[in-house]
């Protein structure tokens, strides 16, 4: 019996008949990452001892019949900017590459409660800053699907570890596409939450207003699954929403013949792969040939959202990678002789602990900021990303979700946009917006071009992750059957 | 131009000469892109730093007594201390 390829529910199912133990489980688990992963490097710390720890005490649970878990016993790799006591937490960042967390994040008390096993922690873009996760400064991810291929980021590490059976499922963090994104270039499922439903505590912060931590799992179902274990109201992270609000919306009636789905014109432009325009429109289709209506609708803000995210992500980072000085965690870097004051221990440390585009990207922050630039790039960035959310909220009163490709192409090649990193940037043309209105969205595969996958997005209303989730779980079923 | 070294004292990094040349030119086409935004009339639109309307959370500002291992832990991962201080460079 092959462990490795279960859903949660069947692994679920397979430990309580006692089929296979939590211990066997991720044993196999163990095992074939032991075997796999060094083709394609999808985690950079394995926590062996924890998750026989964790194993062992699902193992006695069950011979002792008592309830568990859907989570319990299921082997999962965290993502690793998100905090698990005692195990190292890089953030893919050599200024970190020693830390050992102190404390756990929100989810992953959530998780450990829930009794999941953790196995490791995955690979990503240094300080989840990226769309290849080649920014990683302990090496770059391959995409399962075709080594010579990037995974998209900045999750890659969780995205190639769920597509290639070295996890039951995986959290990652999404703050421009960070889930979605390699989600659709791996072939697996990956779920950006509405803003303010899942706790940020414990993840290692980019930017702050837009950060989200959500799963990547191999089917809808386990998607849901993670999605109600992790999320909730959490006085450790003060954005996060009483979950009063969250309920009242979730119990949302729908039927696939009564559904408005809006396709956003400037989502469909050129430059976009035709084979995968072909493989969404026929995405399209399936819902329309069930009766939904298809409704073409226009987000004429589209165009900046680009520009509006990178000031502000770059910004909010600037202030909140401010903290790593190397002084209080951290390596320090310093050579003793050359270093006289404290602001040299800050320039040594920071010049030379973070990689190229962190760097990049705290100039490009710290510049939006500064004396006589504030207003001309950050203020008018906020107000741009206001008329964005005003384009979803008008448009949401005609339509109930809308579908667009994730990506305008399948994964690239390794390599192929690293010279530029503006063009690296446009890869996450069609997942910023909905980070810039805090909405929830979906990736799912919904086709092959050759052996690579082509993810759409389902973009959903404020808390209708329930209804988001549904509605892919029809598309799925349609292609699974 | 956008000055590179000065930018780069603000945000206390360190960068190389041949690292100033290289970022300047990055940067500037990086800047060039975001000038798109100049077209976009936003005179009486407001700002958004958040996707919904975020309020302060206030609580009493009281100490936690923390358990021993916690403190030991942070203790742990500090490069340089001294007993159960931190060691920083003088600042003056």
């Amino acid at each position: 019996m092959n462990l490795t390829n279960l859903t949660i529910t069947k692994t679920h199912q397979g430990l309580i008949n006692k089929d296979f133990s939590a211990v066997e489980l991720t044993k196999a688990y163990l095992n074939k990452i032991k075997k796999e992963d060094k083709k394609i490097h999808s985690f950079l710390t394995i926590s062996k001892d924890l998750a026989f720890s964790q194993a062992r005490e699902i193992d006695k649970k069950i011979s002792k019949k008592e309830n568990i878990d859907l989570l319990a016993g299921i082997p999962s790799a965290i993502k690793d900017n998100i905090m698990v006591e005692d195990i190292r937490c890089t953030a893919a960042s050599k200024i970190l590459e020693n830390y050992v967390a102190s404390y756990n994040a929100t989810v992953i008390e959530k998780l450990k409660k829930a009794g999941t096993v953790i196995l490791g922690k995955t690979n990503l873009d240094e300080f989840a800053m990226g769309s290849s996760c080649e920014n990683s400064a302990f090496g770059t991810t391959k995409n399962p699907c075709d080594l010579k291929r990037v995974t998209g980021g900045s999750s890659g590490g969780s995205a190639a570890a769920v597509a290639a059976d070295l996890c039951g499922y995986a959290l990652g963090s999404d703050t421009g596409g960070s889930i979605r994104l390699p989600a659709s270039f791996c072939g697996v499922v990956g779920l950006k939450p509405t803003y303010g439903t899942v706790s940020r505590y414990g993840l290692i912060a980019f930017a702050s207003s837009l950060d989200q931590i959500g799963p990547i799992t191999k089917t809808i179902e386990d998607c849901k699954i993670v999605f109600d274990a992790i999320s909730g109201w959490d006085e450790m992270d003060s954005t996060s929403v009483n979950s009063k609000f969250k309920i009242q919306n979730s119990k949302l009636q729908f039927k696939i013949e009564n559904l408005r789905i809006g396709i956003p014109k400037e989502y469909f432009v050129k430059g976009m792969d035709k084979e995968v325009e072909k493989k969404i429109k026929k995405a399209i289709k399936k819902y329309e040939a069930r009766g939904a209506k298809i409704i073409e609708v226009s987000l004429p803000h589209t165009e900046y959202a680009l520009p509006v995210y990178y000031i502000i992500s770059t910004s909010e980072a600037s202030a909140n990678l401010a903290r790593y000085d190397g002084i209080r965690y951290g390596k320090s870097k310093v050579k003793k002789s050359r270093v006289k004051s404290l602001l040299d221990v800050y320039l040594e440390n920071r010049g030379q602990g973070f990689g190229d585009e962190v760097k990049r990207r705290i100039m490009l922050g710290t510049y939006a900021l500064s004396s006589g630039y504030y207003d001309a790039y950050y203020l008018k960035a906020q107000k741009v990303r206001t008329l964005i959310k005003q384009d979803f909220e008008n448009v949401f009163k005609k339509v109930d979700v809308l579908l667009t490709p994730v990506s305008p192409t399948t994964a690239f090649k390794i390599g192929e946009k690293t010279d530029n990193p503006l063009t690296m940037y446009l890869s996450d043309i069609f997942t910023i917006s909905v980070n810039l209105a805090g909405l929830p969205a979906l990736s799912l595969p919904c086709g092959m071009v050759g052996k690579l996958s082509v993810g759409l997005q389902i973009i959903g209303k404020p808390f209708e992750e329930e209804r988001i989730l549904e509605i892919g779980k029809t598309l799925e079923n349609i292609l699974t059957s | 131009m956008i000055d590179v070294e000065h930018i780069a004292k603000l945000a206390r990094l360190e960068i190389s000469q041949d690292e100033v040349e290289k970022m300047r030119n990055e940067l500037s086409s990086i800047l060039d892109y975001f000038d798109s935004l100049k077209k976009v009339d936003v005179k009486k639109v407001k700002p958004s730093s958040h996707s919904f309307s975020v309020e302060n959370v206030m609580r009493e500002d009281l100490p936690k007594k923390q358990p021993k291992e916690k403190n030991d832990k942070l203790l742990k991962a500090m490069p340089e201390k001294k007993g159960r201080y931190l060691k920083v460079k003088s600042v003056l």
